[in-house]
This record gives structure tokens, C-alpha cells and sequence, in this order.
């Protein structure tokens, strides 16, 4: 790991460079992430233990074939930043920027088909506080509500992720981010792995338990 | 580098910045250097602790008879909602590991500054902002909560007060503590001196440390409950609304399930705080290192397992009341480790009766009545009898207000020579350390009563028979204002008129007083190695320490 070398080396400046330092820091964060979404878990799993069967029913109602190209979106959008990391130690950063662009709009793919899916429910009049969903049982508002609620902050992950992932293309235009000192690439990465990690519990839970 | 006679040659870290312009207003909020941010946070905090406490005044004045004295039942409940969440959010919280973790724990271990300063400066934003919007659902119409500092479902989603305010700034402040939470981890395990291993760092950057992890392991708990509760009350979601098929009790569970770990967060710092003073008062090293280092660590674990004993009446399952009831037994045992520990460090040792230590002895005392009472309420008989009533509002203030609150300004009173290179009126600080004590028992202790008598806590108005408690407990709250101000008067004061102080005024032995006070810009001129244990007492003779 040449990165480490530099860690010691340059301790005169009053902010120092520890590339190990920072991606702990990086983790620690997305463990707290971990936990924010973890408590969502915690009540799904609490109400789809009080109201299985409706929640079964729910689930009919959403489109698991927008949730299965969703998920394959954000999977091959993680395969592109991992790329886009090695394209920038191979010193090609048009080939990196390139490939961080091509996450960006798988991103937006992706929003756009959550976009669809729910304008069409809201279509249905299938939201919170709705006439058709307040006639339905109590597990199936749960069950709404709780897709509202989780998959509307993941979404809002997705944004800030395409937020830091615009910020990273500008870094490496402007070589703040280089072949040689990417720790902020790498957590940027991360945070988008995270994105995709917590997509890949929602899918199942949601749309796979019809 | 301690003799003292440095510190009128270099420059300290008030003349010399992090920041393009050395002074002014813009070289303190922009600044980047730990000790800059950890005076930043003093002046906010210490602001925030004088507004509680005249809320809590207030409250006291309405209650010293029956019936209205001097506001209305709403403004009480808005009153007592207040004081609870700005003492809780602003004040306790941040309080220790924000000014005293920043400003000390990257000294402690050897280093410049934490591991990332820009990260450290932005959590002081992040919390001014949260500051500001509590400030924002103070006076924006609907009016001040009045939900009490829990926010308990239903009425937190009926109120129509500035719930979602409110607690929008709670959300905003947790995170915050987060990023100060993984700063600290992340500075301890990067940023150590050479030699400075894990068992030689002083005990308040244990304790600092074990508070980091409670801080991100449980703040995002109350930021997803947070977030939850105004969606409900924006969207009616029904996740917690009983008519939609919710469920209030698991508001609670997640409520606490932060807000009990968040105790220890709390009290943490302080113990640390604590393990600092008694060595060097007692010119002793500290008696179980390792016990005390372990126990803190298993509070900060143990801890995150105790939060229903809040719900004993709330109507949830026998099997789980005996559990928790249990493990919170469990958690007393090494908060009794440490006190065992601190005592027996003092045993023969040469003790040298200085304000902060005489503050650390009230706080023994004090800390011990909160802790036991704390074993009343987690037996499942008792509590069932005391649940809600005044006794919970005693000993949650002998333990928060008389553990964290009395070391917090023991740390001042500790730090403050090195902080601000001044030294306080010592008589002074010896007398109103007395006045203090009895002004806190006077305040508190007859909660006690009362509340084993069956008054009930957050209650406008009471029964006659509670008007002599109440009173006395009124008294006590003038006793402690003075007190208060007595304080601040003088370390203010000091600070105009303090004689200058010396590198190292106690003689401890730990790293902050073995650099100037105040200390430079970047703490060290070389980065220093460890040869020593951190309560090392022969090292004073290396460092020409002459006691005065």
C-alpha cells in the first residue's frame, strides 16, 4: 500500500494525511448508517410478525419486475465504481471518470423507474392517508407505509450518493483525487456499496414475499 | 518543557491559529484546532446550562405552593419540556466529551489535533444549527413543546405545539454526536503518541473512548425513531398509531433503546473526569488501571441492554421485566467497580483537599445516592410503586445533575489553569463547593420523599401535604442558583484578574501538564514518547515539580 507510506511522512501540515484513519472513519460512519436503517428493520420485522398475511398481500399489489431491474441497476452501478477505483490505480482517469459517470446515471435509471412505481401507486391511490388505503386492514397500511418510508430514505441515499459521486468526478478532473491518493474515492465507494447493500435487503423484503 | 518559564516565550494557541486572520470572531468559528473548537463548545454549552437552570428555577417558583403561583399549567408543561431537552440535548449530552474530550483526549494521547479537524469543526455547526432550530420551535407559532423531553406517542403526533421542530433538532444534534463519536474512535486508534499503548492512555480517554462507541452505536436509533415520528405527524403513516394498526410500546422500546445508552453517555466522560482528579489529588497512582478501563467498556456494553427497565409499567411481557430488571443489576456492578477503585486509590495516599478534588468528593457522594436509588427503581417491585413519581426525577438528578453535572465542573475547575493559563480564587471555589452540596441535597433529597410519599412527577399542582417538601425543595433551588453563579463569577472573573498560572499548578503527571499553559498550536514541539504508566507519580521529580 504505497498510500500508508505517505501517512507518516507528512506531519508538518496542521490537517495530516492517514488514509487508514479515514477509511475507518468511513466505516465507523456506515455502521451508523447501518443502525438508521436497522431500526426500520426492527419495525418491519416487528409488524410482518403481527400482520403476515396481510402483509403477503400487500406485497402482490408492488411490481417485482421494477424491483428486480432495480436491483440488477444498482448491482452492475456498484461493479462500475469498483471499476472506475482500479481504472484511477491504473493512472487512467478519463477511463475512471468515465466509468463514475456511467454510476451516475445508472443512479438516475434507478430513480426514475422508483419514480414510475410510485406515481403509479399514487395513481392507485395507494399513499398514506388515502381513502383506498385507510379502507384496507391494518397490516396492509403497515405494510404501504413502511415501503413509503424505506424506500423513500433509501432513495434519498441514492441522491446523496449521485451528490458525492459528481463531487469525486470534479476531484479527479481537478487531480485532487489522483492515482496515488484516492481515499476519498475508495469512501465514496463505500457509501455507495452501502446504498446497494441496503437495496438488496428491501428488494426481498418487499417484493419477493408475495 | 514543564518548568513553566516557557510559557512566556512561545506563543499559545490564542495567538496563533489555524485560520488566515489570527483574531477576531472568524479565527474562532472557522477554526480547525481542537482546543479552539473545544472553547467554541464551552461558551455554547455553558449558555445552554444557564438557560436550563433558570428554566428549572422557574419551575421550582411555580411549585413552591399549590395551586398557580406563577404561570399557567400549559406554560409548566412547556417549562419542564424545555428545561428537560436542552439539558438533556444541549448541556449533558455534548457537555464533557465535546469540550473536555476535544480539548484533552488528543493532548492525553500524545497528539496535534484529532484525527479529522475539518469533521470536528463541522460537528460544532451542525450543533449550533441544532441549537437554532430548538431555538426556531421555542418561538415560531404553535408554541413551545409541551410533550415532556420523551416525546411519548400518541400525544407527541396530537400536540399541537412545535413537535416536529423540536425534535428535528434533536435529529440534527445527534448527528452531531456522531461525527464527534467517530472522530474520537477513529483519533485513538490512529493518533497515539509512539509508546503510547492502549493501557498506558489515561483513563479519560477510556472513558471518552467507550463514549465514542455508545455514541454511534445508539445515536442513529433515536434519529430513525426521530425521523418516524414526523412522518407521522406530517403523513399519518399509522407506524405508531394504534387506529392504523401501530404500535405505541415499540416507540418507547426504540426511544429508549438510545435514550438509556445515552446515560452512559452522560455519565462516561465524567467517570474519566473522575479517574483523572483522584490520582493526582492523592499523589497515587490509580488503584485497578485495567478494572477501571474494563468497567467502562462494560457499561458502555452492558448499558445498551438495560432500556426497557423504563417501561416496567408500560405493559409489556413478565418475562422481559425480569430480564431487563436483571441486567440492569448487572450494569450497577462495575459503576461500583470504579467507585471501589477511586476510594482505594485515595488510601495512604498524600491527598492535597483542592477544589477539584473537593468537587469529586461531593460528586462520590452524590453519584453513590443516584446510583443505589437507581437499584430501587430497577427492582420490579419497588418501581412498580415508584414509577413516575418524584423519586425517578430525584435520582435521575443525583445521578446526572450530581454525577455529570458536579464533574463537569470539576473539570473545570481542573482544566481551567491549562485551558486558560489562569488560576481562579481558590478560597472561593473551597466555599461554594460547600455551599453547592447542600444546596443540591436541599434541592433534590426531598424528591426522594415526596416521591415515595406518591407525588408524581411533571404534576402542575399537588396535594397540601407535599407543601413543606416542596418549599424546602424550593429553597434549595435559590441555594443552588447562588451556587451557580458563585462558579461562573469566579472563573470569569479569573480570566481579568486570575494570577497567571503555572504549567502545572496540581502536579499531575499525565501529558497536558507537561506542555505550557495554555498550551501551542500544535500541543508539542516534538511528538513525545511514552516510557511511563499514566499515573507515574516519580516522573514529577523529572519534571521539577516543587509543590507551593
Amino acid at each position: 500500500m504505497s498510500q500508508n507510506e505517505h501517512t507518516l511522512n507528512d506531519s508538518h501540515g496542521h490537517v495530516h494525511r492517514d488514509d487508514v484513519g479515514a477509511r475507518m472513519g468511513m466505516w465507523l460512519f456506515l455502521f451508523t448508517e447501518l443502525l438508521l436503517f436497522g431500526g426500520m428493520f426492527l419495525v418491519y420485522a416487528v409488524y410482518r410478525f403481527q400482520y403476515p398475511d396481510q402483509f403477503h398481500l400487500a406485497a402482490t399489489e408492488l411490481n417485482t419486475g421494477i424491483g428486480a431491474l432495480n436491483t440488477i441497476i444498482l448491482l452492475t452501478s456498484s461493479l462500475t465504481v469498483v471499476l472506475s477505483i482500479t481504472a484511477l490505480q491504473k493512472k487512467n482517469k478519463l477511463l475512471s471518470v468515465l466509468l463514475l459517470v456511467i454510476t451516475i446515471l445508472l443512479a438516475l435509471f434507478f430513480m426514475a423507474n422508483k419514480y414510475v412505481e410510485w406515481s403509479t401507486k399514487i395513481a392507485h391511490g395507494i399513499y398514506p392517508g388515502s381513502e383506498v388505503l385507510l379502507a384496507k386492514q391494518n397490516g396492509e397500511i403497515l405494510f404501504f407505509g413502511l415501503y413509503y418510508v424505506m424506500t423513500g430514505l433509501h432513495a434519498l441515499h441514492i441522491i446523496i450518493g449521485v451528490i458525492i459521486l459528481a463531487f469525486m468526478v470534479v476531484f479527479i478532473l481537478k487531480d485532487v483525487i489522483t492515482h496515488d491518493n484516492y481515499v476519498k474515492l475508495e469512501n465514496g465507494g463505500l457509501y455507495w456499496h452501502l446504498v446497494d447493500l441496503i437495496w438488496i435487503f428491501l428488494f426481498p423484503l418487499f417484493y419477493l414475499i408475495q | 518543557m514543564s518548568d513553566g518559564k516557557t510559557v512566556a516565550t512561545e506563543k499559545s494557541f490564542y495567538e496563533e491559529g489555524t485560520t488566515k486572520s489570527p483574531k477576531g470572531i472568524k479565527s474562532w468559528i472557522f477554526s480547525t484546532d481542537h482546543k479552539r473548537i473545544g472553547i467554541l463548545y464551552l461558551c455554547s454549552i455553558a449558555t445552554f446550562f444557564v438557560v436550563g437552570a433558570i428554566l428549572g428555577i422557574l419551575m421550582r417558583l411555580e411549585l413552591i405552593a399549590p395551586g398557580r403561583t406563577i404561570m399557567d399549567a400549559q406554560t409548566y408543561n412547556q417549562t419542564f419540556t424545555l428545561h428537560g431537552v436542552i439539558m438533556i440535548f444541549l448541556f449533558i449530552v455534548p457537555g464533557l466529551p465535546a469540550i473536555f474530550g476535544n480539548f484533552f483526549l488528543p493532548i492525553h494521547i500524545g497528539a496535534k489535533d484529532v484525527a479529522f479537524p475539518r469533521l470536528n469543526l463541522l460537528s460544532w455547526w451542525i450543533y449550533i444549527t441544532g441549537a437554532f432550530l430548538a431555538l426556531l420551535a421555542i418561538t415560531m407559532p404553535g408554541g413551545p413543546v409541551d410533550t415532556g423531553w420523551t416525546f411519548y406517542i400518541p400525544y407527541s403526533v396530537r400536540s399541537t405545539t412545535n413537535v416536529s421542530w423540536a425534535i428535528f433538532a434533536a435529529f440534527v444534534l445527534g448527528f452531531s454526536s456522531i461525527l464527534t463519536g467517530i472522530n474520537f474512535i477513529t483519533t485513538v486508534h490512529r493518533m497515539r503518541a509512539p509508546g503510547m499503548t492502549y493501557f498506558k492512555m489515561p483513563l479519560f480517554v477510556w472513558s471518552t473512548y467507550a463514549t465514542a462507541w455508545i455514541q454511534v452505536i445508539a445515536t442513529p436509533i433515536i434519529a430513525i425513531t426521530i425521523l418516524l415520528l414526523i412522518i407521522e405527524r406530517f403523513f399519518g403513516v399509522g407506524i405508531f398509531d394504534p387506529a392504523l394498526g401501530g404500535d405505541p410500546i415499540l416507540y418507547q422500546h426504540l426511544f429508549w433503546i438510545y435514550s438509556h445508552p445515552a446515560v452512559y453517555i452522560m455519565i462516561l466522560p465524567a467517570m474519566g473526569v473522575v479517574s483523572e482528579i483522584i490520582p493526582t489529588f492523592s499523589r497515587r497512582t490509580i488503584f485497578g488501571y485495567k478494572a477501571i478501563a474494563y468497567s467502562s467498556l462494560a457499561i458502555a456494553f452492558v448499558g445498551y441492554l438495560v432500556w426497557a427497565h423504563h417501561m416496567f409499567t408500560s405493559g409489556i411481557s413478565d418475562t422481559a421485566r425480569i430480564i431487563f430488571s436483571l441486567l440492569t443489576f448487572i450494569v450497577a456492578l462495575p459503576s461500583g467497580v470504579k467507585i471501589f477503585n477511586w476510594v482505594a486509590t485515595m488510601y495512604k495516599g498524600s491527598i492535597d483537599p483542592k477544589p477539584p478534588f473537593l468537587w469529586v468528593m461531593a460528586f462520590i457522594f452524590l453519584f453513590s445516592i443516584g446510583g443505589l436509588t437507581g437499584l430501587v427503581l430497577g427492582s420490579l417491585a419497588t418501581d412498580i410503586h415508584l414509577h413516575d413519581t418524584y423519586f425517578v426525577v430525584a435520582h435521575f438528578h443525583y445521578v446526572m445533575f450530581g454525577g455529570t453535572g458536579t464533574i463537569f465542573i470539576a473539570a473545570l475547575f481542573y482544566w481551567w489553569p491549562k485551558m486558560f493559563g489562569r488560576m481562579y480564587n481558590i478560597k472561593l471555589a473551597n466555599y461554594t463547593v460547600v455551599l453547592y452540596f447542600i444546596a443540591f441535597n436541599t434541592l433534590y433529597f426531598p424528591k426522594f420523599i415526596m416521591g415515595y410519599m406518591g407525588m408524581p412527577r411533571r404534576y402542575y399542582d399537588y396535594l397540601s401535604e407535599f407543601t413543606t417538601l416542596q418549599f424546602i425543595s424550593t429553597i434549595g433551588s435559590w441555594l443552588m442558583a447562588v451556587a451557580i453563579f458563585l462558579i461562573i463569577w469566579n472563573l470569569v472573573r479569573s480570566l481579568k484578574t486570575g494570577r497567571i498560572a503555572h504549567a502545572n499548578p496540581w502536579g499531575g503527571v499525565t501529558l497536558e501538564w507537561q506542555i505550557a499553559s495554555p498550551p501551542p498550536l500544535e500541543n508539542f514541539h516534538e511528538v513525545p514518547v511514552i516510557t511511563h504508566e499514566p499515573y507515574d507519580f516519580s516522573q514529577l521529580k523529572e519534571m521539577d515539580y516543587e509543590s507551593k
